[in-house]
């Protein structure tokens, strides 16, 4: 028994570390939980992207709950997604509002122009102090705010076909239920 | 050469992987070429270092002690293994203004502190707060500890007592330190 010892040792250590391959496997290890979440989202007033005359606040948009989807031209990841957002919006149910985060208005606007947009409205954060009362630490990430104005959902990292099939819709979902 | 691969890029993956670009280089058979070759990159790097911490308007040297004690505590939320200090990433060079413009509000560490920890999470802590949540973090070494020296102190007994009752001959060779 004594001889196995170590070896059980080794094999405890082995499963130890496999454990810690396919938790990673399954997580984003840079993602940061967000303390946020089922809280009201914080209040703001930005721009809109195409008349920059005109704000938008979070009391302008409850009542209908919405994916507040944070993305720049500059981000490379969002690239990915946004054929995802693309695609996947319109069956949502709910509405795609974008985030403009750290850009300039002129280069947000060519990379909607050349890539379609799936926003029903852009709000621009061009300094970028909003975004740090919603923790935005890159993009994209989206945050899904329902009618009351709380923050029910976030993602970090590109949507993909998975997470919205998998996390969003049933987020969604949960929300109808909840006012019919 | 770590500045620079965690500051040109925005996207989220491409941040902060450290390259070692100078241990890369081949040894150069002419060593002036090699010697300005490193001059430039020493010289590049200063810059960028220059970059990363750009002069505040402080209000005084103990002011800006405190600056440096405050930011060399908090976690880059992007580059996740680098203090906002010395972080060249968007995020926190605006999270090093919005603890800037907070100092000459007046306001406290602890109070700096809530602030990001109500944004981005405990997670920004380098010197988390002794909780229910953490005491594992701050006590799991010792206690890994106590346990090696349990083991260590199981071993020296069973190995005291084996000269004693050690009459019968071939034993203690078998089992002479294959045990740990």
């Amino acid at each position: 028994m004594s001889r196995l010892l170590p070896f059980i040792g080794f094999m405890l250590l082995a499963a130890l570390f496999g454990f810690g391959i396919w938790w990673n496997t399954q997580h984003d290890p840079n993602a940061i939980p967000t303390p946020l979440l089922d809280k009201p989202a914080p209040a703001f007033n930005l721009p809109k992207l195409y008349e920059p005359t005109q704000t938008v606040s979070k009391a302008d948009l409850l009542g209908k709950p919405y994916l507040l989807n944070v993305f720049a031209s500059w981000c490379i990841e969002c690239g990915v997604e946004h054929p995802v957002l693309q695609a996947e919006g319109p069956t949502l149910g709910v509405q795609l509002v974008g985030y403009n985060y750290k850009d300039a208005p002129a280069d947000a606007k060519r990379w909607l122009a050349e890539h379609g947009s799936p926003y029903a409205l852009v709000i621009a954060d061009e300094p970028g102090q909003t975004a740090i009362d919603f923790g935005v630490y890159g993009a994209p990430e989206s945050f899904l705010i329902d009618a009351q104005g709380v923050i029910r959902y976030k993602h970090i990292g590109p949507l993909t076909p998975e997470v919205v099939a998998k996390e969003l819709k049933p987020a969604i979902a949960a929300l109808r239920k909840e006012t019919p | 050469m770590r500045l620079s691969s965690c500051g040109s890029g925005f996207s989220r993956d491409a941040f902060c992987r450290s390259t070692q670009g100078a241990s890369r280089l081949k040894p150069l058979p002419q060593g002036f070429l090699l010697r300005l070759l490193l001059v430039i990159l020493f010289a590049f790097a200063g810059t960028l270092h220059a970059q990363a911490i750009e002069p505040m308007p402080f209000a005084n040297h103990a002011q800006e002690l405190r600056f440096q004690h405050l930011t060399h505590e908090l976690r880059c939320p992007m580059c996740q293994n680098e203090t906002l200090a010395d972080s060249n990433a968007p995020i926190a060079r605006d999270l090093r203004n919005q603890i800037f413009k907070m100092m000459q509000q007046g306001k406290s560490d602890d109070e700096i502190k809530q602030y990001l920890v109500a944004r981005y999470s405990k997670f920004v802590l380098y010197d988390p707060p002794l909780t229910r949540g953490t005491w594992l973090l701050w006590f799991g070494p010792l206690l890994i500890l106590l346990g090696g020296a349990g083991v260590v102190l199981v071993a020296i007994r069973k190995r005291g007592r084996m000269p004693a009752n050690g009459s019968s001959g071939p034993r203690p060779s078998i089992d002479n330190g294959d045990d740990w």
